[in-house]
């Protein structure tokens, strides 16, 4: 399965649910903002939420800044 | 003088001093100034985040008591700010947002149009919005009339350090605008947080000045302490500047009376 994260073309084998993504990125999934195709996926629905070819996906966090 | 609190929306702030999380060498040396700072508002800042290494969350150094304000930085237009700031939104961590919209690389100076845009859309969806901007005082009615909670006027370009060169602009919106106003970006000397603070500004947000420091959390304390000094001038009621000298001790009645009188 060919998806976009944060504008990088990826391969994905797993083909779990959103929440699975996150996690085998290895990023905490508290404080992780996910948007699948411009549309902000809570973090309550990522279980529920499975990706498909040609998927675009964002996954933000926070960082310092003024 | 006993002051009042800082009312932000309706929430009580006895810290007047914002500060920015950007720039700092490390989470530890944040955590460090953001205790001496005594600050009750931080900026934040929303990114992509990097599939290639592990990054440590800010907001585990952030403390509970401290109000997260997320800025809009990144984006160019206020569809973008909006965005922004409904991404931090359904991050669970508050809907308090600092609008930042930035079309100019040289200067970094806001658009205020845009930002105008965005507090009317956020305003309306429910968030409670900080718009920084330009100081003009048209733009800061609409802003106010838009439902922002403060307005965040510039003293000088973002990271400059130059201070209140936008002084003037600033006192007209302290004079005729109601919402708390928050003096942002450039102010980088206590002296010049102070200075805001003796003309009647609410509050001041640093950032650069401090986390540059070879000691961020000992500067932080200076501009705490000169924002409170600010402050409590203000209250104090400060001397109008006159053109020419005014004696402060008597200068008859004593020793060289008769010389005086030649």
């Amino acid at each position: 399965m060919n998806i976009t994260i944060n504008g990088t073309p990826r391969q994905l084998t797993n083909d779990g649910n959103l929440s699975d993504i996150v996690s085998a990125l290895g990023k905490q999934p508290r404080h992780v903002i996910t948007e699948l195709n411009g549309s902000i996926i809570p973090s309550q629905m990522r279980g529920q939420t499975r990706l498909k070819d040609g998927d675009s996906l964002e996954i933000v966090t926070f960082v310092g800044g003024g | 003088m006993t002051d009042t609190p800082l009312v932000i929306a309706g929430k009580p702030f006895t810290s007047r001093f914002l500060l920015g999380t950007g720039k700092f060498r490390n989470k530890q040396q944040l955590a460090q100034t953001i205790a001496a700072s005594g600050t009750q508002i931080v900026t934040v800042a929303l990114r992509r985040i990097d599939l290639e290494r592990h990054e440590e969350n800010i907001l585990e150094h952030i403390p509970p008591h401290v109000t997260l304000l997320t800025n809009t930085s990144g984006a160019r237009n206020a569809q973008e700010a909006v965005r922004i700031a409904r991404l931090a939104k359904d991050s669970g961590c508050g809907n308090w947002v600092k609008i930042e919209v930035i079309n100019d690389s040289k200067y970094l100076l806001p658009d205020n149009q845009e930002t105008v845009k965005a507090t009317e859309i956020l305003s309306a969806e429910g968030f409670v919005v900080l718009p920084y901007i330009s100081p003009d005082l048209y733009t800061a009615r609409a802003l106010v009339a838009a439902g922002a909670a403060t307005v965040m006027p510039l003293g000088s370009f973002i990271g400059s350090n130059q201070g209140l060169k936008t002084r003037e602009l600033i006192q007209v919106l302290i004079n005729e605008i109601d919402v708390p106003i928050v003096v942002d970006a450039g102010i980088g000397a206590p002296s010049q947080a102070a200075e805001a603070m003796e003309m009647g500004a609410d509050a001041v947000l640093a950032n650069t000045a401090i986390a540059t420091s070879p000691n961020p959390a000992a500067l932080a304390k200076a501009f705490a302490l000169a924002i409170e000094a600010g402050r409590q001038a203000h209250l104090s009621g400060l001397p109008q500047q006159q053109t020419s000298a005014k004696a402060s001790s008597p200068l008859t009645g004593f020793l060289y009376d008769d010389v005086r009188t030649n």
